[in-house]
């Protein structure tokens, strides 16, 4: 089976499991949910690892390594927000 | 590290996003939820560093420590009320580095087949327009930008002329992939697309905006995993894609507006004062006194927070109030439009700041069989989504789910003017016989309705 067929599975299958987990989400939670989606999102950050410290053109190297710091500020920064609105949260 | 274990580490990986976003569904899991999902990336990153095909550390190193310092002084140093931007500005970020991925693995020139080479401009472009989009949504919400939708001559001409170039601007890179002109002019072409999309959506309409940014990161995620033949990539993305989506209809769906029509339809904020700003019809105005005693000796009481509410930084005192009327044996309760503030579920942050607990927070379907046994609605700084003329077909916000305050025993609405809201329609309920309308800002009040609550 050819990559990008396995790769097509993976993704119609992931975003089959995504509807079913967030379609009954409180919307309570809808920021939160979002900005920890979005977190999830920075997972290209390991693209970006594998191509700036994979060697190589000089220019692949530069537009890795600044993918690295965007993908960066999206993984952390999006973690930590969410947990300190999560923090927030509390019943009566 | 061999490549089958960092394969089998990225599918234990995998799980744990999948099982981290199904426990951020639930308020009593969800802090635990990201917390596994922040484990399942730290999981992804360490065992990707000790991967052999990784040769130099010197960028990676210094773009991590960059990365890590400037998100966790965003994440901590953000007030509540920007969290729409700041969550734009991270959705930016994202499409970038995605678009940024797929554009570096085809300089590299290790992808030549067709499929990649498709991916790689589907990557390039969506991260691209997700990026100049964000940013554009940022200063919109910051309100460096005008909030009003910006419209120009021949905006849907230029639009589909740019989108023609856009597909002629891919089609030469995946023919010969690599081609950095061809790469350079599809990048620059869909950062203007990204912008002249955002531009012409009024801020009202930012939710919806913010919530179909937010999947568009996670497809070009998916994207950049299709190029590097990764499929942690193509998962997390994809997971992220889907909630987007999900958000983004949640949120038509509370304006009653179709997708398209946010996009193109240039709505609302148009010349406030030259609708039907009916200012000579009389209206009950009351005082912090009057509507003190009212809400004091009621027996139910539900408080509408608008966007207003926040903007005046009134969560607290509504807090305080909250807590007195309790203690006097009211039951109070909150009514939450989708839409109050500026992102999908938004007011809830902001209630939860000022320790409001959420079980007092009540959706629209819950709360409206509810209004026709309440004593007293106190509506702050909310105006559309109460607007009864969302039941009147021929009214421009017609089907509009709204709150039906004017069901409720009796309404106060705290206001500073009679001015109509982001649809710049007027509002029946002002007028109404049982309605007090009380003008001020809405913290000034809130603080003042406590004082006379305390003294009663």
């Amino acid at each position: 089976m050819g990559e990008w067929l396995i790769g097509t599975y993976v993704f119609v299958l992931a975003m089959l499991v995504g509807f079913e987990l967030i379609t009954r989400v409180p919307p309570t939670l809808h920021t939160p949910l979002m900005s920890g989606a979005n977190a999830i999102s920075g997972i290209s950050l390991i693209g970006a690892l594998l191509v700036a410290g994979g060697g190589g053109e000089r220019i692949a190297i530069l537009l890795a390594g600044l993918a690295v710091v965007m993908a960066t500020i999206n993984v952390v920064g999006g973690f930590l927000v969410t947990d300190r609105m999560l923090r927030m949260f509390r019943k009566n | 590290m061999p490549p089958l274990i960092l394969d089998l580490i990225y599918i234990v990986s995998a799980v744990l996003f999948v099982l981290g976003l199904k426990r951020l569904g639930s308020p009593a899991t969800a802090r635990e939820g990201n917390a596994l999902a922040a484990g399942a990336m730290l999981l992804a990153v360490v065992a990707t560093l000790l991967d052999r095909s990784i040769v130099s550390w010197e960028v990676i190193a210094a773009g991590l420590v960059a990365g890590a310092i400037i998100g966790a002084v965003l994440a901590r140093t953000v007030k509540m009320t920007a969290m729409p931007q700041l969550v734009g500005v991270f959705n930016g970020f994202g499409g970038g580095a995605s678009a940024l991925v797929a554009a570096a693995e085809l300089l590299r020139g290790a992808q030549a087949d067709i499929p990649g080479g498709i991916s790689a401009a589907i990557g390039i472009l969506i991260g691209t327009v997700t990026f100049s989009g964000s940013f554009i949504a940022f200063g919109k919400l910051q309100g460096f930008i005008t909030g009003r939708p910006v419209t120009y001559p021949l905006q849907r001409t230029g639009n589909l002329l740019l989108f023609v170039a856009l597909l002629v601007a891919a089609g030469a890179l995946v023919v010969g992939p690599g081609d950095p002109v061809a790469l350079g002019i599809l990048a620059g072409l869909a950062f203007l697309l990204g912008i002249l999309l955002v531009i012409p959506i009024g801020g009202a309409d930012m939710p919806v905006v913010i919530s179909l940014l937010n999947s568009y990161s996670g497809l070009a995620a998916a994207a950049a995993g299709f190029v590097l033949g990764n499929p942690l990539l193509v998962l997390a993305g994809a997971l992220v894609g889907a909630a987007g989506l999900i958000l983004t209809r949640l949120m038509c769906r509370a304006m009653n507006r179709s997708l398209a029509n946010v996009a193109f339809g240039a709505f609302g904020g148009g010349d406030a004062t030259a609708v039907g700003s009916d200012e000579d019809r009389p209206v009950r105005r009351t005082t912090a006194e009057e509507a003190a005693l009212l809400l004091a000796y009621a027996s139910s009481v539900v408080i509408v927070p608008g966007y207003g509410l926040a903007v005046a930084q009134a969560q607290h005192e509504v807090k305080k109030l909250t807590d007195l009327l309790l203690a006097r044996g009211v039951k109070v309760k909150f009514a939450i439009h989708p839409v109050a503030g500026r992102m999908p579920g938004h007011m809830n942050v902001l209630l939860a700041e000022s320790d409001v607990p959420y079980d007092l927070l009540v959706d629209l379907d819950e709360i409206n069989p509810e209004f026709p046994r309440t004593d007293v609605a106190v509506v702050v700084g909310a105006n559309d989504v109460i607007n009864p003329l969302a039941r009147d077909p021929s009214s421009v916000i017609a089907g509009m789910p709204i709150l039906d305050v004017d069901r409720a025993r009796n309404a106060i609405v705290i206001k500073r003017s009679l001015s109509p809201g982001f649809a710049g329609i007027d509002n029946p309920i002002f007028y109404e016989e049982r309605t007090l309308m009380l003008f001020a800002d809405a913290r000034e009040a809130m603080a003042d309705l406590a004082r006379e609550v305390k003294e009663i």
